[in-house]
């Protein structure tokens, strides 16, 4: 046994700004799988981290949503490409945070990645389908556009750490928001790999922020930051939920709660933060 | 010299009513008269002078003035702006079909409005062709009201510049006090600003000491830019008043195109320091219609200008609506179209 | 610039300056006031509960007063906490019973004729608005009540077509929705809330603001003239603590809430823990940018309607403006000269521009603001205008040399007040209409198409007014972004509010 080769052992770091740091705490946690076993270390994001994780997000923004929405839908097309190349080893980390045999987590990756190429195809069509012209009375031309809601947060589902996770970030993505998320606490490393990926599929920095750590610790953090727009309540309970609400309520947040059965086709996700923003102009010789 | 004489007797009514408070616009003209408009010497001087208006937003400018016509006018103030309208009238006839005699008429009514009742004021002018110029002020004889002819081969102004200076000179010959002429709108339309300036110069030269009022004929110049854009060459050329219309196209007067020249008289008197009047015509026919201008003279550029000297109405059908509700405000009741006669 | 001169004079005489005497003389207009008999108030109004006025269970009752003379108006009744139940309840019951069962098309027809009743007691409802609220009649006659009948036409005609509305094949309303509004615009934000909430299958309960009850009560008598099933739209009248009790009930299922963003964010917090649904639309700190291009005539008008309509208690209003440092000095003459024009004075006289401010409570806090304006050492503009010895009056008020830091700058001040601050560059204007936590409306000068809609697309505001301001129409959503609220009213966007999807 003694010549048998010592494999080596990958720490998940965060992606704040397009880079991968380890959390200015310097701490992080470890990572098993569902059957107990020693999966990997991964970063425990502090509070501080959420604040620069925030800031990069708004300094992200507006070269997000100014970027074109046929730049955008190219952008999250690309990270499709990038999760199809490497799905064999995003399956295999499903397969081992979530207890799915091999071929449900192949299942899982495909739904994953058509769920990219879904949201790809969305990006230039959110403003013909939510937004459009509006008659009114007098010598006006009026028009309503969805523009993001700007910063948006998400505490992301617990048990699906693919699929869900890609829901959530990418709805308020390709609408123009950028996003900071924290990933499920138990199951870090699905996402922690598609941060990665964002990195080789042009995604501009600090469009999408991934912390990892302890859900309790920093989703109150999140919740209650005056700087950002929304709030994905996804990953936690509805008690706990509760709770973050009134914390979000305190800059006025958009909150989104799932519903118990949502459908894949629902926009609400979309809808959630979105804003409609409504320009008049006069219509004259 | 009668002219000037004239037209200060014919403010004389005006000052005897309620509403003229003069107030400190006039010194603010003064005041404003420091910063000068340059003389202009070329063309391109004046195309970039005109350029330098701001545009004028169609959307608002016809809300402003929609806004304006909803002022509620009762009582004194009625019966006040009333008279101050009647005083105002350019009386006009400018027919085919006129006739010493149709003039004649006019000139009897324009002198006394009211035959019964002397305390009705004269109108500020009767308005005619030059051919009929001559007739007109030998009715008037010494009376305050002013012969205003229209010249310039009215209404069109298709003809010579040559053609129409002789028009000019004929009227005033025969006694005009007041030429109102029309731009050229076409040169206009077509960039030469020059031209249009050109004219009203020597219009304004062949004018003596005639006033001269100068009609942009706002319906074919359409847009509110061209009519602040218009209004200033002509008040840079030495236009006396600006005038909306000439009555003979499908658009006349209407209140945004006068908001937009009161606007641009105003802002000449600031920065040239001169004040210009505003004439309004063709279709001003009710009461309600000539009291709406003169709320819109009076929140646009002020008292200053709600007198015979800088603002008037070109009409002839409005004098008498205009006497019939003078006397409903008197009588209180409504009374018959047949009490006043039919000139 | 002779006329600026107040201007340029650096700051170091800031006492209340009247604006200089040489501006415009005005036509002495007779008094034109409309009659208040037409309002035939009564000496006191009940609750509009299950389709009739009742007492207030504690038969408490208080005064709406006149804010133009203070005089007491009419007798209102103090919903309490068991009223709101009785009222909550009716609209439950009449949810289950009658209104979930009616078609679309029953409802469009009842909207319709609340529609038409607001038209033909259009005169009757102006006079209680301007009499209760303060605004000048025109305002009321010419703005609220037309538009407060358009939004029920409006909406009207989309009660049987909600499966075409965008939110999927088969949307459900949302059950009994508790509605709150403010005082600034009584009737028309009661059709704001109610119209949308009907359409879309809801029942309601309605509370208007405690110094504004009278239209809305008004509005009762025509929901009973057009026979609208009893429930179905319940108004209580009541104070803070009335809301409260309608925000807590555990059996409604929606709030839509129009007011401050201080009452805004806690009514998200004491919500935050249940299955409401909510809507807010909240404060505001308007732009309004004004670029050397503008057409200035229009211009002028527009700022002057932003920030003076509806004696600036207007959410939206233009509170802010951001002027070219290059035609500031040029851009502040004619605004100050234009603001001395103003007609202040008695709100039912149809030449009043200016009115009363609301309440007594809402001029104190424009005093402060203002004062604090003047200490923070920003010049000051003040209306010559007389204002009457009764009621609650404020003069309109130009503070020029505004800095961003300055509390007049950041705060909604919520009359007639403007703020002029000056920019630079487009990018200057944008960050500078942008830096607040509000994001309600803004505006946009410039004769220059590209110009206007590179700004429009950076500001941050749920309504954007290009080369105009203040427009309203029930087909365009309007509602804001941050701290100005969510949700829409208005629109297509304004069913969402009240739908389950």
């Amino acid at each position: 046994m003694s010549d048998a080769r010592l494999d080596v052992r990958k720490t998940y770091k965060l992606l704040i700004d397009g880079a991968f740091p380890r959390s200015e705490s310097g701490r992080s946690y470890k990572v098993a799988s569902t059957k107990g076993a020693f999966l990997a270390n991964a970063a425990q994001g502090s509070r501080k981290d959420l604040r620069d994780a925030v800031t990069a997000a708004r300094g992200a923004q507006a070269k997000w949503w100014n970027a074109t929405a046929y730049n955008r839908g190219q952008v999250i097309y690309r990270l499709a490409e990038m999760a199809e190349s490497r799905r064999d080893e995003l399956a295999e980390h499903v397969a081992l945070a979530e207890g799915m045999n091999s071929r449900t987590s192949q299942k899982t990756v495909s739904a994953s990645i058509d769920r990219m190429v879904w949201y790809a195809g969305w990006t230039d069509k959110i403003a013909q389908v939510l937004g459009g012209t509006n008659p009114v009375a007098g010598p006006f031309f009026n028009f309503s556009i969805p523009v993001p809601s700007g910063v948006v947060g998400v505490i992301s589902v617990q048990e699906s750490s693919l699929l869900g996770f890609v829901d959530a970030v990418l709805a308020p993505i390709c609408a123009g928001n950028t996003v900071v998320a924290i990933a499920s606490e138990a199951r870090p490393t699905p996402a922690a790999l598609l941060g990665e990926m964002t990195s080789s599929s042009d995604f501009p920095g600090g469009v999408l922020n991934v912390v990892t750590g302890l859900t309790s610790e920093l989703a109150p953090v999140l919740a209650a930051h005056e700087d950002v727009d929304g709030l994905d309540l996804s990953g936690v309970t509805t008690e706990v939920g509760d709770e973050l609400a009134a914390l979000a309520a305190g800059s006025i947040k958009r909150v989104y709660r799932p519903h118990e059965k949502e459908s894949d086709s629902s926009l609400r996700r979309l809808r959630a933060f979105v804003e409609t923003s409504t320009v008049w102009h006069t219509i004259g010789q | 010299m009668g002219l000037a004489a004239r037209r200060v007797a014919s403010v004389d009514h005006v000052s005897t009513t309620p509403l003229r408070l003069v107030t400190a616009e006039d010194r603010h003209v003064q005041i404003a008269s420091t910063i000068a408009v340059p003389t202009i010497e070329n063309e391109a001087q004046l195309k970039a002078l005109i350029a330098s208006l701001s545009g004028v937003d169609a959307v608002g400018a016809e809300a402003r003035a929609a806004k304006l016509s909803t002022r509620s006018i009762k009582k004194s103030t009625k019966l006040a702006a009333i008279e101050m309208a009647i005083s105002m009238i350019d009386l006009t006839t400018l027919e085919g079909a006129d006739t010493p005699g149709r003039v004649a008429s006019l000139c009897t009514k324009a002198m006394r409005p009211d035959p019964r009742d002397l305390t009705v004021p004269s109108v500020a002018a009767v308005c005619v062709y030059p051919d009929l110029v001559a007739h007109a002020r030998s009715v008037l004889g010494s009376s305050p009201v002013a012969v205003a002819s229209v010249a310039t081969a009215f209404p069109s102004g298709r003809a010579s510049l040559q053609v129409k200076l002789m028009d000019v000179r004929d009227a005033v010959v025969g006694g005009a006090d007041e030429i109102d002429m029309v731009i050229d709108r076409g040169a206009f339309l077509s960039g030469r600003l020059g031209q249009v300036f050109d004219e009203v110069v020597a219009v304004k030269e062949a004018c003596g000491d005639a006033h001269l009022k100068v009609i942009l004929e706002t319906g074919e110049l359409v847009t509110y830019d061209n009519v602040r854009r218009a209004s200033w060459v002509a008040m840079l050329g030495g236009a006396d008043f600006i005038k909306t219309s000439t009555g003979k196209v499908t658009v006349n007067a209407t209140l945004p195109n006068a908001l937009v020249m009161l606007e641009a008289v105003r802002d000449f008197a600031e920065t040239a320091g001169r004040t210009v009047g505003v004439k309004v015509a063709g279709g001003i026919r009710t009461s309600k219609d000539a009291i709406r201008y003169l709320v819109l003279v009076n929140e646009t550029v002020g008292s200053t200008w709600l007198t015979p000297h800088l603002f008037r109405l070109g009409a002839s059908s409005l004098l008498n609506d205009l006497l019939m509700q003078r006397l409903k405000q008197q009588r209180g009741v409504y009374v018959r179209a047949d009490e006043f006669s039919g000139d | 610039m002779s006329m600026c001169a107040p201007m340029n004079s650096a700051g170091t005489d800031v006492s209340d300056r009247q604006l200089a005497n040489s501006q415009l003389g005005s036509l002495e207009y007779d008094p034109a006031p409309e009659s208040a008999a037409i309002a035939k108030l009564k000496p006191s109004y009940g609750l509009f509960i299950d389709g009739g006025f009742s007492d207030g269970e504690a038969h408490q009752q208080f005064a709406t007063v006149n804010p133009a003379n203070e005089e007491t108006l009419s007798m209102v009744a103090q919903a309490s906490s068991v009223d709101v139940d009785r009222a909550v309840s009716s609209a439950r019951h009449a949810y289950d019973k009658v209104w979930s069962k009616t078609t679309g098309a029953q409802r469009s027809k009842y909207l319709f004729r609340i529609a038409r009743l607001i038209q033909e007691r259009s005169r009757e409802l102006a006079v209680v608005e301007t009499l209760d609220n303060g605004k000048p009649i025109r305002e009321s006659r010419d703005v609220d009540i037309p538009l407060a009948a358009a939004h029920f036409f409006y909406y009207a005609g989309w009660a049987d077509k909600l499966e075409h509305a965008g939110f999927g094949v088969n949307p459900k309303p949302l059950g009994v929705a508790g509605q709150i509004i403010p005082w600034n615009f009584p009737l028309l934000m009661a059709a704001w809330k109610l119209a949308p909430a009907l359409a879309a299958g809801n029942t309601c309960v309605l509370k208007p603001a405690e110094t504004t009850p009278l239209s809305a009560l008004v509005l009762a008598e025509i929901l009973e003239q057009a026979e609208l099933p009893p429930g179905v739209v319940n108004i209580i009248t009541g104070d803070g603590v009335t809301g409260a009790a309608l925000v807590d009930h555990p059996d409604v299922d929606k709030i839509a809430f129009t007011g401050s963003t201080e009452v805004g964010r806690m009514i998200q917090q004491r919500t935050a823990a249940s299955h409401k649904h909510l809507t807010l639309e909240l404060g505001g700190k308007g732009a309004n940018i004004v670029f050397d291009d503008a057409p200035i005539d229009e211009m002028i008008e527009g700022i002057i309607d932003g920030i003076f309509f509806n004696q600036g208690h207007v959410c939206c209003a233009g509170s802010r403006l951001l002027v070219q440092e290059s035609v500031a000095d040029e851009v502040l003459r004619r605004l100050v000269r234009r603001v001395e024009q103003l007609r202040v004075g008695d709100p039912l006289d149809k030449n009043t521009d200016v009115g009363a401010i609301n309440s007594a409570a809402q001029l104190l806090r424009i005093r402060e603001l203002t004062d604090f304006g003047e200490s923070e050492g920003a010049t000051r503009y003040t209306s010559s205008c007389a204002l009457p010895q009764k009621g609650y009056w404020f003069a309109p008020t130009v503070f020029a040399d505004v800095a961003q830091s300055h509390r007049i700058a950041r705060e909604e001040i919520f009359g007639p007040v403007l703020s002029v601050l000056t920019f630079r560059t487009p990018e200057e204007a944008v960050a500078k209409a942008n830096n607040t936590n509000y994001g309600l409306a803004c505006g946009v000068w410039s004769e220059k198409g590209s110009r206007t809609l590179w700004v429009a697309e950076r500001l941050r505001a749920g309504v954007i007014w290009t080369n105009t301001y203040n427009r309203f129409d029930p087909t365009s959503p309007f509602g804001g972004m941050r701290e100005s609220g969510f949700g829409r009213e208005g629109g297509r966007h304004g069913l969402e509010a009240y739908l389950n999807v």
